[in-house]
């Protein structure tokens, strides 16, 4: 019998916190320059957001967009659904823009590097660096994160996912493990 | 797996419809990008089977398997093999030994896409065939209706002109009656096929027929003009152009019977003076370029689901 193990790694008051702090060092690291957050659909759009608005909140200027990058993905040939393809919304130029990615989970990095490539498509950025709630290791590319909200040491048959409440009705990360 | 065809739109469902508008909402975006082309269908080819005269769909599918990187091929029946004399199915097995993973059609007579489909391996995308579908055309519509309407529900959309010859007509009939559109068909009875109301299907909307434009365009929200095609008339379907022109023209008195927010259209090409005025072709509440847009956007949203993913 298989049976799952759920755990709890943060509720929403600690990603409220985990947030703060992200949007903190983001922050620190642009003193001069007004960045553009770039949410990853789906999960990374409402996080930039939140992101944004605690940066407004301290008078930063701030710009959000979203990217969807399922048309630049490396696995379209195998994976058994087809993806749904989302609105993708680019508010600037961004041709020397310093923008920063968001998204929820890293994990192999393929999405990265996919929305590295559809980026490209919109100009030439002067910098870009990648904002992730959880980093769960085991990447298959050369990515790694410039904010990470927290780090966690994980294998390949666990699941995790942060939800939040603009998509499925509450905040928190969880990590679920399938034992057998 | 089994290969996906596009082959028409009777029987689609609303879900699936809705589906294909939503994606294609999401394709519209690359025609605003400075680099228009997304890597999406590298490596897929599309040959664009043209038996009948074409610059806006042929044109519309090349551009949208282009920006998503295919590689596209144009055939045109004139001059190809089958006016050596080869058989269509012989031609059909031909390309086929090619393999591409996909075969736009278009042909005089109805039926061929869907034979086509059951003779290749590719994905078949019917872009028109005789008077029976243009299921391209009809989700562009659909979706220029819903870019400017933002619904289907309790609209009233009129057809008016060659409903005879239109395989427009009739794709659009599904989709809009699908979609839950109230459906009105104008024109002589000489090009109103038998039996129109049948294409409705069960869903309970609405089809009405009617001779006279006035009752059609009363208080529509949409009205949809067809091209008289007098290539496809070999008798005599009305006493004269002039006479049609004034009892089924759009005219600029006619469109002010409509709703004032009402929406123009015209699959193209059109016939400036005959079934719709110059003023109103060109005239703010005219979507018919709009059209033109939605179709490359609507075009690349069909060719993704047919060819990306499993």
């Amino acid at each position: 019998m298989a049976s799952t193990t759920r755990v709890q790694l943060f509720d929403a008051g600690a990603m409220g916190n985990l947030l703060q702090v992200m949007a903190s060092s983001i922050v620190e690291s642009h003193p001069d320059s007004p960045i553009i957050l770039i949410g990853i659909e789906r999960r990374g759009v409402p996080l930039a957001r939140r992101l944004a608005e605690i940066m407004k909140n301290w008078g930063v200027q701030v710009d959000v967009g979203t990217l969807d990058i399922n048309l630049y993905r490396d696995d379209l040939t195998m994976v058994a659904s087809q993806p749904v393809v989302r609105k993708t919304d680019q508010p600037a130029d961004i041709n020397g823009r310093d923008v920063v990615l968001v998204d929820d989970v890293l994990y192999t990095g393929r999405t990265v590097r996919a929305a590295l490539e559809a980026l490209n498509d919109y100009g030439r950025a002067r910098m870009i660096q990648l904002a992730v709630v959880i980093d769960r290791g085991l990447r298959e590319l050369p990515i790694q994160p410039d904010f990470v909200g927290q780090r966690l040491e994980t294998t390949t048959d666990e699941v995790v996912h942060v939800r939040v409440s603009e998509i499925d009705g509450e905040d928190g990360g969880w990590m679920e493990t399938v034992s057998t | 797996m089994a290969k996906r065809d596009l082959l028409g739109t009777e029987g689609m469902t609303s879900d699936e419809i809705v589906a294909i508008l939503d994606s294609a909402e999401a394709f519209r975006e690359i025609a605003e990008r400075p680099v228009k082309k997304v890597p999406t269908l590298r490596g897929k080819t599309v040959v664009n089977l043209f038996f009948e005269s074409s610059t806006r769909t042929r044109t519309s599918f090349e551009v949208a398997g282009k920006w998503l990187s295919a590689d596209v091929i144009n055939v045109s029946g004139a001059g190809s093999s089958v006016s050596k004399g080869e058989t269509l199915l012989d031609m059909a097995r031909t390309l086929d030994a090619m393999s591409p993973d996909c075969i736009v059609i278009r042909h005089q007579a109805s039926g061929v896409p869907q034979w086509i489909a059951r003779h290749s391996n590719a994905s078949v995308v019917n872009a028109g065939d005789g008077a029976h579908e243009h299921p391209t055309q009809a989700l562009s519509d659909a979706f220029t209706i819903q870019q400017h309407k933002g619904r289907f529900a309790g609209l009233k959309v009129a057809i008016v002109g060659d409903i005879l010859h239109s395989r427009v007509a009739r794709s659009n009939v599904h989709v809009l009656t699908a979609l839950g559109s109230n459906v009105w068909l104008c024109a002589p009875p000489t090009l109103i096929p038998p039996a129109v109301e049948a294409l409705a299907g069960s869903g309970g909307a609405c089809l009405r027929v009617t001779h006279s434009m006035d009752e059609a365009v009363a208080d529509a929200d949409v009205v949809m003009m067809l091209r008289v095609q007098f290539e496809r008339m070999n008798e005599s379907f009305f006493p004269s152009t002039r006479e049609y022109a004034r009892l089924f023209g759009l005219t600029p008195q006619r469109v002010r019977r409509a709703r004032p927010d009402v929406a123009v259209m015209h699959p193209g090409p059109i016939n400036r003076g005959i079934e719709i005025d110059d003023t109103v072709a060109d005239a703010p509440c005219s979507l018919i370029l709009d059209q033109v847009a939605s179709g490359v956007a609507v075009r690349m949203a069909v060719l993704y689901r047919l060819m990306a993913g499993a």
